[in-house]
């Protein structure tokens, strides 16, 4: 009632424009119409739910949080608002988002390049910190699939914002040839329930405790299985047959990597006393290999490493190319690898970004 | 009067625009379609002879009554047959 009495009496105060519906149309139907919807219904952003978006922040309406690529539109809060109201987000989403678009906005997240790319990117949101649990992100069970309201909403709130705020649509800007359900969202939060486990906000370089959001330009979801290894060493070694496939197995140095690391897998490592830094350094030394086992040519197929360099020992990745972040449900020797954009080979040029959630 | 907020950067016209027509009809397929009034049919006939007379293909298409929509099937023919189209008006 009360957000009902604020739309009639408080709804001039909004300013983007009105788009006004004849007797006979559905609402849901007219954002379909209008090219508002990532191709899923969205919830059509009424006066009243964008006003009860925006009591989500205490950032004003107006504020302009950024430029959207691809054609660098003004993004006020109000915008971000009804974009949240389209994809179904909570008010208490909305700190999360912003944090996340600004996140998305840093030149090196390069936003246009990940749009507009025809490989599969798009942006992969994980949440660190006490928000996570305060707006009932997933982090366990199905943490990267379907059913989390705030996992779904925020990833899908960012999407619907590039493409609506920034026009940034498949065909148009985004040049996909194929693209990947990620396109729609791929949200979680880290699962920090084992104290042992150093959280990836806390690895870069926030203090604990502190909620933030980082950004990475990939898809997903690839499955890594190994349900016999039981040293890490050897579970390493394992990932590392995994992780050299991504994009194609003789191409270096291109793409960086998230691993998802489940409970079950983490448990090898944890007994073994290995933490974060082990962890990613022997995943980092699993995946090199020698140049002429992955040479340009060999067996007619044409990808692969230049000649020159048939007697060096290639890396897969740059040395801070992978992210290892935890997350799953208690049973299953699986993780998951997400694999980043393959434009990643000037590695300061492109990288993930981490931003302070501020509430 | 209700409404709804624009999600969008407000750069485009609030008025949908319509579909440009095509360049050149060389080469399409030109729908001839009947809504179902009176002597319908007869312009259509004209239509079709002077389209004909320029070497374009044309296929007819009919909706069964005026009186209501064109059935989804009918419509869906046309997108997957027909590059252009041309509604029958007439009475």
């Amino acid at each position: 009632m009360a957000e009902r009495l604020e739309a009639k009496y408080k709804g001039s105060a909004l300013v983007a424009r009105k788009v006004e519906l004849a007797g006979h149309d559905d609402p849901m139907e007219v954002c379909f119409e209008r090219g508002w919807t990532d191709g899923l219904p969205v919830t059509p952003p009424t006066d009243e739910r964008v006003l009860r978006m925006l009591s989500g922040t205490r950032r004003a309406p107006g504020e302009i949080v950024g430029r959207i690529p691809p054609y660098l539109a003004e993004c006020t809060v109000e915008k971000v608002a009804i974009n949240a109201v389209l994809a179904g987000c909570k008010p208490e989403y909305m700190p999360v988002l912003l944090a996340a678009l600004e996140a998305a906005l840093e030149p090196v997240f390069t936003l246009h390049g990940v749009l507009a790319t025809t490989y599969f990117s798009s942006p992969i949101v994980i949440v660190n910190g006490p928000i996570a649990k305060k707006i009932g992100m997933g982090s366990g069970i199905n943490a990267l699939g379907q059913g989390n309201r705030a996992n779904a909403t925020i990833g899908r709130a960012l999407n619907l914002i590039v493409r609506n705020v920034g026009g940034g649509r498949p065909g148009e800007a985004d040049r996909a040839t194929l693209g990947a359900p990620s396109k729609f969202t791929l949200c979680f939060a880290e699962d920090e329930s084992d104290s042992s486990w150093q959280p990836l906000s806390v690895a870069r370089g926030f203090a604990p405790g502190v909620s933030t959001v980082t950004l990475f330009q990939g898809h997903g979801v690839e499955a890594f299985v190994d349900q016999k290894t039981r040293t890490p060493e050897g579970l390493s070694r394992s990932f590392g047959l995994s992780l050299v496939k991504i994009g194609h197995p003789r191409l270096v140095q291109s793409a960086r990597a998230v691993v998802v690391l489940s409970p079950e897998h983490y448990r090898i490592y944890k007994d073994a006393g290995w933490g974060r830094n082990e962890i990613e350094r022997a995943l980092y030394e699993a995946t090199v290999r020698p140049g002429q086992e992955i040479l340009a040519g060999l067996e007619g197929i044409g990808e692969g490493v230049a000649p020159q360099r048939a007697q060096e020992r290639v890396p897969k990745f740059h040395e801070d190319g992978l992210m290892v972040v935890r997350a799953g449900g208690p049973a299953g020797l699986f993780s998951a690898i997400l694999p980043g954009w393959l434009a990643g080979r000037n590695r300061t040029e492109l990288q993930p970004v981490t931003r302070e959630i501020r509430e | 009067m209700s409404w709804l907020r624009d999600p969008t950067a407000e750069t485009s016209a609030i008025k949908r625009p319509r579909v440009k027509p095509p360049a050149s009809l060389e080469g399409l397929t030109v729908a001839l379609f009947d809504i179902g009034k009176t002597r319908s049919d007869e312009f259509l006939d004209q239509v079709e002879k002077r389209l004909a007379e320029r070497g374009l293909k044309t296929r007819r298409y009919a909706k069964p009554t005026n009186a209501k929509v064109a059935p989804v099937e009918v419509m869906q023919k046309v997108a997957t047959e027909a590059d252009a189209v041309v509604i029958a008006l007439s009475d």
